[in-house]
Protein backbone atom coordinates (compact mmCIF):
# COMPACT_ATOMS: atom_id res chain seq x y z
CA UNK A 1 0.00 0.00 0.00
CA UNK A 2 1.08 3.45 -1.00
CA UNK A 3 0.38 6.70 0.88
CA UNK A 4 -2.47 7.31 -1.07
CA UNK A 5 -4.47 3.65 -0.33
CA UNK A 6 -3.35 4.45 3.04
CA UNK A 7 -4.73 7.48 3.34
CA UNK A 8 -8.16 6.69 1.75
CA UNK A 9 -8.46 3.13 2.83
CA UNK A 10 -7.91 0.96 -0.37
CA UNK A 11 -7.83 -2.39 0.58
CA UNK A 12 -5.55 -4.64 -1.65
CA UNK A 13 -7.96 -6.56 -3.67
CA UNK A 14 -11.00 -3.85 -3.46
CA UNK A 15 -12.87 -2.28 -6.35
CA UNK A 16 -10.71 1.06 -5.94
CA UNK A 17 -7.23 -0.90 -6.15
CA UNK A 18 -8.10 -2.44 -9.31
CA UNK A 19 -9.20 1.20 -10.64
CA UNK A 20 -5.48 2.15 -9.66
CA UNK A 21 -3.99 -0.55 -11.22
CA UNK A 22 -5.37 1.15 -14.32
CA UNK A 23 -3.24 3.62 -14.13
CA UNK A 24 -0.18 1.85 -12.67
CA UNK A 25 2.16 4.87 -13.97
CA UNK A 26 0.09 7.90 -11.64
CA UNK A 27 -0.03 5.37 -9.31
CA UNK A 28 3.50 4.72 -9.02
CA UNK A 29 4.66 8.00 -10.15
CA UNK A 30 2.44 9.78 -7.22
CA UNK A 31 4.27 8.11 -4.95
CA UNK A 32 7.50 8.72 -5.86
CA UNK A 33 6.63 12.63 -6.08
CA UNK A 34 5.62 12.06 -2.31
CA UNK A 35 9.03 10.34 -1.77
CA UNK A 36 10.79 13.28 -3.91
CA UNK A 37 9.26 15.72 -1.81
CA UNK A 38 9.26 14.21 1.95
CA UNK A 39 12.02 11.49 1.74
CA UNK A 40 14.28 12.67 -0.92
CA UNK A 41 17.54 11.25 -1.40
CA UNK A 42 19.67 14.35 -0.93
CA UNK A 43 17.55 17.06 1.53
CA UNK A 44 18.83 19.74 -1.07
CA UNK A 45 18.20 23.54 0.10
CA UNK A 46 14.92 22.22 1.91
CA UNK A 47 15.14 20.60 5.10
CA UNK A 48 12.98 17.55 5.99
CA UNK A 49 11.19 19.79 8.72
CA UNK A 50 10.54 22.49 6.55
CA UNK A 51 9.10 20.25 4.31
CA UNK A 52 6.61 19.04 6.60
CA UNK A 53 5.67 22.15 7.64
CA UNK A 54 4.70 23.09 4.94
CA UNK A 55 2.87 19.98 4.47
CA UNK A 56 0.84 20.58 7.58
CA UNK A 57 0.07 24.11 6.71
CA UNK A 58 -1.22 23.16 3.29
CA UNK A 59 -3.23 20.45 4.09
CA UNK A 60 -4.18 22.38 7.04
CA UNK A 61 -5.93 24.83 4.83
CA UNK A 62 -7.68 22.22 2.48
CA UNK A 63 -9.16 20.88 5.91
CA UNK A 64 -8.44 17.23 4.75
CA UNK A 65 -8.63 16.15 8.52
CA UNK A 66 -6.86 12.67 7.83
CA UNK A 67 -4.28 13.77 5.35
CA UNK A 68 -3.36 16.94 7.40
CA UNK A 69 -2.91 14.31 10.59
CA UNK A 70 -0.39 12.05 8.60
CA UNK A 71 2.09 14.88 7.50
CA UNK A 72 1.84 16.30 11.32
CA UNK A 73 2.85 12.92 12.73
CA UNK A 74 5.35 12.93 10.19
CA UNK A 75 6.34 16.39 11.31
CA UNK A 76 6.36 15.34 14.87
CA UNK A 77 8.39 12.42 14.04
CA UNK A 78 11.32 14.70 13.26
CA UNK A 79 11.82 15.94 16.43
CA UNK A 80 10.14 19.08 15.52
CA UNK A 81 10.05 21.09 18.87
CA UNK A 82 6.33 21.50 20.34
CA UNK A 83 6.59 25.25 19.64
CA UNK A 84 6.85 24.68 16.00
CA UNK A 85 3.98 21.91 16.17
CA UNK A 86 1.61 24.96 18.06
CA UNK A 87 2.90 27.39 15.33
CA UNK A 88 2.35 25.67 12.56
CA UNK A 89 -1.42 24.91 13.69
CA UNK A 90 -1.78 28.34 14.36
CA UNK A 91 -1.06 29.44 11.10
CA UNK A 92 -3.74 27.13 9.67
CA UNK A 93 -6.37 28.59 12.10
CA UNK A 94 -5.38 32.47 11.41
CA UNK A 95 -4.68 31.54 7.65
CA UNK A 96 -8.09 29.59 6.35
CA UNK A 97 -10.41 30.72 3.84
CA UNK A 98 -11.90 29.51 0.56
CA UNK A 99 -10.53 29.29 -2.77
CA UNK A 100 -9.93 29.91 -5.62
CA UNK A 101 -10.15 33.94 -5.60
CA UNK A 102 -7.85 36.40 -7.31
CA UNK A 103 -7.87 39.00 -9.67
CA UNK A 104 -7.07 38.30 -13.52
CA UNK A 105 -4.99 40.93 -15.70
CA UNK A 106 -6.89 44.35 -15.98
CA UNK A 107 -9.05 43.01 -19.23
CA UNK A 108 -12.44 41.42 -20.07
CA UNK A 109 -12.23 38.93 -17.39
CA UNK A 110 -12.15 41.99 -14.85
CA UNK A 111 -15.92 41.19 -14.10
CA UNK A 112 -14.75 37.76 -12.88
CA UNK A 113 -12.37 39.46 -10.68
CA UNK A 114 -12.85 37.99 -6.62
CA UNK A 115 -10.05 39.98 -4.80
CA UNK A 116 -9.59 38.79 -1.16
CA UNK A 117 -6.41 39.48 1.38
CA UNK A 118 -3.10 38.36 1.45
CA UNK A 119 -2.01 36.91 4.56
CA UNK A 120 1.38 37.30 6.47
CA UNK A 121 2.03 35.79 9.85
CA UNK A 122 1.80 38.19 12.53
CA UNK A 123 4.98 39.31 14.39
CA UNK A 124 4.31 36.07 16.76
CA UNK A 125 3.61 34.16 14.64
CA UNK A 126 6.73 34.91 12.57
CA UNK A 127 8.65 34.45 15.95
CA UNK A 128 8.13 30.92 16.28
CA UNK A 129 8.54 29.83 12.65
CA UNK A 130 11.03 31.67 11.78
CA UNK A 131 12.04 34.30 9.00
CA UNK A 132 12.61 31.75 6.38
CA UNK A 133 9.45 29.28 6.95
CA UNK A 134 7.19 32.83 7.81
CA UNK A 135 8.30 33.88 4.33
CA UNK A 136 7.45 30.06 2.80
CA UNK A 137 4.16 30.24 4.81
CA UNK A 138 2.74 33.49 2.91
CA UNK A 139 3.83 31.94 -0.15
CA UNK A 140 2.10 29.19 0.48
CA UNK A 141 -1.38 30.32 1.07
CA UNK A 142 -0.99 32.65 -1.48
CA UNK A 143 -0.72 29.21 -3.65
CA UNK A 144 -3.46 27.32 -1.95
CA UNK A 145 -6.06 29.58 -1.89
CA UNK A 146 -5.71 32.78 -4.35
CA UNK A 147 -2.65 31.22 -7.35
CA UNK A 148 -3.93 33.57 -9.91
CA UNK A 149 -2.60 36.38 -7.48
CA UNK A 150 0.96 35.21 -7.82
CA UNK A 151 3.61 38.16 -9.23
CA UNK A 152 7.04 38.17 -9.03
CA UNK A 153 7.21 40.08 -5.67
CA UNK A 154 6.47 37.19 -3.85
CA UNK A 155 9.11 34.77 -5.27
CA UNK A 156 11.22 38.07 -4.53
CA UNK A 157 10.40 38.12 -0.77
CA UNK A 158 11.44 34.20 -0.49
CA UNK A 159 14.91 35.23 -2.33
CA UNK A 160 14.72 38.14 0.42
CA UNK A 161 14.09 35.58 3.46
CA UNK A 162 16.96 33.22 2.33
CA UNK A 163 15.38 31.06 -0.46
CA UNK A 164 17.42 30.28 -3.11
CA UNK A 165 15.64 29.40 -6.81
CA UNK A 166 16.27 25.72 -6.68
CA UNK A 167 14.66 26.00 -3.14
CA UNK A 168 11.77 27.84 -4.39
CA UNK A 169 10.80 25.33 -7.05
CA UNK A 170 10.96 22.70 -4.33
CA UNK A 171 8.38 24.71 -2.27
CA UNK A 172 6.60 25.59 -5.20
CA UNK A 173 6.93 21.42 -5.92
CA UNK A 174 5.60 20.76 -2.37
CA UNK A 175 2.37 22.87 -1.90
CA UNK A 176 1.67 22.00 -5.92
CA UNK A 177 1.75 18.54 -5.08
CA UNK A 178 0.08 18.28 -2.07
CA UNK A 179 -2.66 20.46 -3.60
CA UNK A 180 -2.95 17.08 -5.95
CA UNK A 181 -3.06 14.68 -3.70
CA UNK A 182 -5.37 15.52 -1.14
CA UNK A 183 -8.15 15.91 -3.82
CA UNK A 184 -7.09 12.58 -4.93
CA UNK A 185 -7.21 11.22 -1.89
CA UNK A 186 -10.55 13.30 -0.91
CA UNK A 187 -11.93 12.48 -4.32
CA UNK A 188 -11.46 8.60 -4.19
CA UNK A 189 -12.57 8.07 -0.71
CA UNK A 190 -16.22 9.76 -1.98
CA UNK A 191 -15.85 7.60 -5.11
CA UNK A 192 -15.10 4.25 -2.53
CA UNK A 193 -17.79 5.16 -0.34
CA UNK A 194 -20.12 5.52 -3.42
CA UNK A 195 -19.35 2.10 -4.65
CA UNK B 1 23.57 38.12 -1.04
CA UNK B 2 20.08 37.41 -2.02
CA UNK B 3 19.20 36.69 -5.92
CA UNK B 4 16.69 38.34 -7.55
CA UNK B 5 13.92 37.83 -9.62
CA UNK B 6 14.13 37.77 -13.31
CA UNK B 7 12.81 41.24 -15.48
CA UNK B 8 10.89 39.38 -18.46
CA UNK B 9 11.58 40.78 -21.80
CA UNK B 10 8.73 43.30 -23.30
CA UNK B 11 5.87 41.15 -24.07
CA UNK B 12 1.89 41.31 -24.17
CA UNK B 13 -0.01 39.67 -21.43
CA UNK B 14 -3.28 37.57 -22.40
CA UNK B 15 -6.38 38.92 -20.55
CA UNK B 16 -8.74 36.68 -22.02
CA UNK B 17 -8.94 32.48 -21.87
CA UNK B 18 -7.66 31.19 -25.25
CA UNK B 19 -7.36 28.46 -27.96
CA UNK B 20 -4.43 30.49 -29.31
CA UNK B 21 -0.84 29.21 -28.89
CA UNK B 22 0.72 31.34 -25.85
CA UNK B 23 4.32 31.73 -24.63
CA UNK B 24 5.60 31.43 -21.14
CA UNK B 25 8.20 33.66 -19.62
CA UNK B 26 9.91 32.78 -15.87
CA UNK B 27 10.27 34.80 -13.15
CA UNK B 28 12.79 32.95 -11.51
CA UNK B 29 15.96 31.58 -13.76
CA UNK B 30 15.64 28.25 -15.30
CA UNK B 31 18.77 25.71 -15.67
CA UNK B 32 20.69 26.91 -19.16
CA UNK B 33 20.47 24.64 -21.68
CA UNK B 34 24.21 23.60 -21.64
CA UNK B 35 24.00 22.94 -17.30
CA UNK B 36 21.58 20.02 -17.51
CA UNK B 37 23.37 16.99 -16.82
CA UNK B 38 22.03 13.46 -17.82
CA UNK B 39 20.47 13.46 -14.80
CA UNK B 40 18.48 16.78 -15.64
CA UNK B 41 17.55 15.41 -19.34
CA UNK B 42 16.50 12.14 -17.81
CA UNK B 43 14.00 14.43 -15.25
CA UNK B 44 12.40 16.12 -18.74
CA UNK B 45 11.38 12.60 -20.04
CA UNK B 46 11.22 14.12 -23.32
CA UNK B 47 14.46 15.40 -24.66
CA UNK B 48 13.05 18.23 -26.97
CA UNK B 49 11.29 19.72 -22.99
CA UNK B 50 15.45 21.23 -22.69
CA UNK B 51 13.87 23.80 -24.86
CA UNK B 52 11.40 24.94 -22.86
CA UNK B 53 12.05 27.12 -19.86
CA UNK B 54 9.13 26.16 -17.82
CA UNK B 55 10.60 22.45 -17.88
CA UNK B 56 14.38 23.75 -17.34
CA UNK B 57 13.11 25.48 -13.89
CA UNK B 58 11.54 22.37 -12.66
CA UNK B 59 14.55 20.77 -13.46
CA UNK B 60 16.34 22.00 -10.41
CA UNK B 61 14.57 19.63 -8.57
CA UNK B 62 14.58 16.93 -10.83
CA UNK B 63 13.40 14.27 -8.65
CA UNK B 64 10.32 16.23 -8.46
CA UNK B 65 9.67 17.04 -12.20
CA UNK B 66 10.59 13.55 -13.44
CA UNK B 67 7.55 11.62 -11.23
CA UNK B 68 5.57 15.10 -11.80
CA UNK B 69 5.89 14.11 -15.54
CA UNK B 70 5.60 10.63 -15.41
CA UNK B 71 1.80 10.88 -13.09
CA UNK B 72 0.88 13.54 -16.12
CA UNK B 73 1.32 11.31 -18.75
CA UNK B 74 -0.32 8.19 -17.22
CA UNK B 75 -3.44 10.39 -16.02
CA UNK B 76 -3.97 12.10 -19.45
CA UNK B 77 -2.26 9.58 -21.79
CA UNK B 78 -2.82 5.89 -20.97
CA UNK B 79 -5.01 4.34 -23.61
CA UNK B 80 -6.82 1.48 -20.83
CA UNK B 81 -10.20 2.48 -21.19
CA UNK B 82 -12.02 4.98 -18.48
CA UNK B 83 -12.43 7.98 -19.46
CA UNK B 84 -12.30 9.48 -23.37
CA UNK B 85 -8.84 11.73 -24.36
CA UNK B 86 -10.86 14.44 -25.26
CA UNK B 87 -12.69 14.50 -21.24
CA UNK B 88 -9.76 14.33 -19.67
CA UNK B 89 -8.98 17.75 -21.42
CA UNK B 90 -11.77 18.97 -20.57
CA UNK B 91 -11.20 17.82 -17.06
CA UNK B 92 -8.01 19.92 -17.06
CA UNK B 93 -8.91 22.94 -18.94
CA UNK B 94 -12.30 23.41 -16.58
CA UNK B 95 -10.14 22.83 -13.93
CA UNK B 96 -7.54 25.56 -15.45
CA UNK B 97 -10.49 27.89 -15.82
CA UNK B 98 -12.02 27.77 -12.31
CA UNK B 99 -8.12 28.67 -11.21
CA UNK B 100 -7.46 31.11 -13.47
CA UNK B 101 -4.65 29.73 -15.38
CA UNK B 102 -4.54 31.44 -19.01
CA UNK B 103 -1.95 29.33 -20.40
CA UNK B 104 -3.19 26.02 -19.12
CA UNK B 105 -6.53 26.92 -19.95
CA UNK B 106 -5.09 27.37 -23.51
CA UNK B 107 -3.25 24.33 -23.80
CA UNK B 108 -6.03 21.40 -22.83
CA UNK B 109 -8.72 23.58 -24.05
CA UNK B 110 -6.74 22.79 -27.56
CA UNK B 111 -6.30 19.29 -26.76
CA UNK B 112 -10.04 19.04 -25.91
CA UNK B 113 -11.13 20.99 -29.14
CA UNK B 114 -8.93 18.50 -30.84
CA UNK B 115 -9.78 15.36 -29.56
CA UNK B 116 -13.69 15.95 -29.02
CA UNK B 117 -14.23 18.00 -32.38
CA UNK B 118 -16.71 20.09 -30.33
CA UNK B 119 -14.72 23.63 -30.58
CA UNK B 120 -17.67 25.35 -30.27
CA UNK B 121 -18.09 24.28 -26.79
CA UNK B 122 -14.68 24.08 -25.69
CA UNK B 123 -14.55 27.95 -26.48
CA UNK B 124 -17.69 28.48 -24.76
CA UNK B 125 -16.17 27.18 -21.89
CA UNK B 126 -13.55 29.46 -22.04
CA UNK B 127 -15.82 32.28 -23.09
CA UNK B 128 -18.41 32.07 -20.32
CA UNK B 129 -16.85 30.18 -17.32
CA UNK B 130 -17.75 27.17 -15.73
CA UNK B 131 -21.12 27.93 -15.68
CA UNK B 132 -21.63 27.61 -19.57
CA UNK B 133 -24.17 24.78 -20.78
CA UNK B 134 -22.46 22.43 -22.71
CA UNK B 135 -24.89 19.51 -22.63
CA UNK B 136 -25.74 17.49 -19.34
CA UNK B 137 -22.29 14.73 -19.68
CA UNK B 138 -19.71 17.74 -20.45
CA UNK B 139 -21.50 19.75 -17.62
CA UNK B 140 -21.62 16.69 -15.10
CA UNK B 141 -17.41 16.51 -15.95
CA UNK B 142 -16.70 20.29 -15.61
CA UNK B 143 -18.96 20.54 -12.33
CA UNK B 144 -17.03 17.68 -10.67
CA UNK B 145 -13.69 19.25 -11.74
CA UNK B 146 -14.91 22.36 -10.10
CA UNK B 147 -16.34 21.19 -7.17
CA UNK B 148 -12.93 19.30 -6.57
CA UNK B 149 -10.53 21.71 -6.55
CA UNK B 150 -12.55 24.69 -4.40
CA UNK B 151 -11.31 24.53 -1.13
CA UNK B 152 -12.16 23.61 0.99
CA UNK B 153 -12.95 20.58 -1.23
CA UNK B 154 -16.82 20.26 -2.64
CA UNK B 155 -16.60 16.90 -4.33
CA UNK B 156 -19.25 15.03 -2.74
CA UNK B 157 -21.59 11.66 -3.69
CA UNK B 158 -24.10 13.59 -5.66
CA UNK B 159 -21.15 14.89 -8.09
CA UNK B 160 -20.36 10.79 -8.36
CA UNK B 161 -24.02 9.95 -8.87
CA UNK B 162 -23.98 12.88 -11.52
CA UNK B 163 -21.34 11.15 -13.38
CA UNK B 164 -22.39 8.02 -13.17
CA UNK B 165 -26.00 9.25 -14.75
CA UNK B 166 -24.25 10.69 -17.51
CA UNK B 167 -22.71 7.42 -18.24
CA UNK B 168 -19.40 7.71 -16.73
CA UNK B 169 -18.43 4.18 -15.06
CA UNK B 170 -15.99 4.04 -11.87
CA UNK B 171 -12.70 4.05 -13.98
CA UNK B 172 -13.68 7.06 -15.79
CA UNK B 173 -14.95 8.77 -12.72
CA UNK B 174 -11.57 8.47 -11.36
CA UNK B 175 -9.65 9.51 -14.77
CA UNK B 176 -12.21 12.57 -13.89
CA UNK B 177 -10.58 12.64 -10.26
CA UNK B 178 -7.54 12.36 -11.13
CA UNK B 179 -7.19 15.09 -14.20
CA UNK B 180 -8.64 17.68 -12.15
CA UNK B 181 -6.78 16.97 -9.07
CA UNK B 182 -3.56 16.75 -11.17
CA UNK B 183 -4.40 20.16 -12.71
CA UNK B 184 -4.34 21.39 -9.41
CA UNK B 185 -0.84 20.63 -9.07
CA UNK B 186 -0.06 22.40 -12.72
CA UNK B 187 -1.91 25.33 -12.20
CA UNK B 188 0.20 26.51 -9.03
CA UNK B 189 3.17 26.13 -10.98
CA UNK B 190 2.31 27.58 -13.95
CA UNK B 191 0.46 30.88 -12.19
CA UNK B 192 3.23 31.52 -9.65
CA UNK B 193 6.69 30.78 -11.40
CA UNK B 194 5.98 33.00 -14.62
CA UNK B 195 3.54 34.14 -16.72
CA UNK B 196 2.21 33.97 -20.37
CA UNK B 197 2.72 36.02 -23.11
CA UNK B 198 0.76 36.39 -26.33
CA UNK B 199 3.49 35.38 -29.01
CA UNK B 200 5.09 37.51 -31.42
CA UNK B 201 3.22 40.48 -29.72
Amino acid sequence: MDVIDRLVGIAPGSALDAIRARRPEARTHAEASYQALFAPAEAGEVSATERLAAAVFVVGLHGEATTAAFYRDALAATGAAPALLAAVDQAVQAAAGQGPFGRYPAGPLSVEDSPGPAWQPDAALRGALGARLAAAFAHLRLLVLHPRDAAPEHLQALLDAGWSTTGIVTLSQIVSFLAFQVRVVSGFRTLAAAS
Amino acid sequence: MAETVLTPPAHVLPVAFTRDQLDWLPWVAPLAEAELTERHITALVDAARAKSPYFRLLARDPAALEARTRTDKDIFYNPDAGLPRAERELAAAATSRFNGCIYCASVHARFSATYSKRVEDVQRLLDEGIGADLGERWNAIVAASVALSATPIAFGPAHVQRLRDAGLDDLAIADVIQGAAFFNWANRLMLSLGEPAVPGA
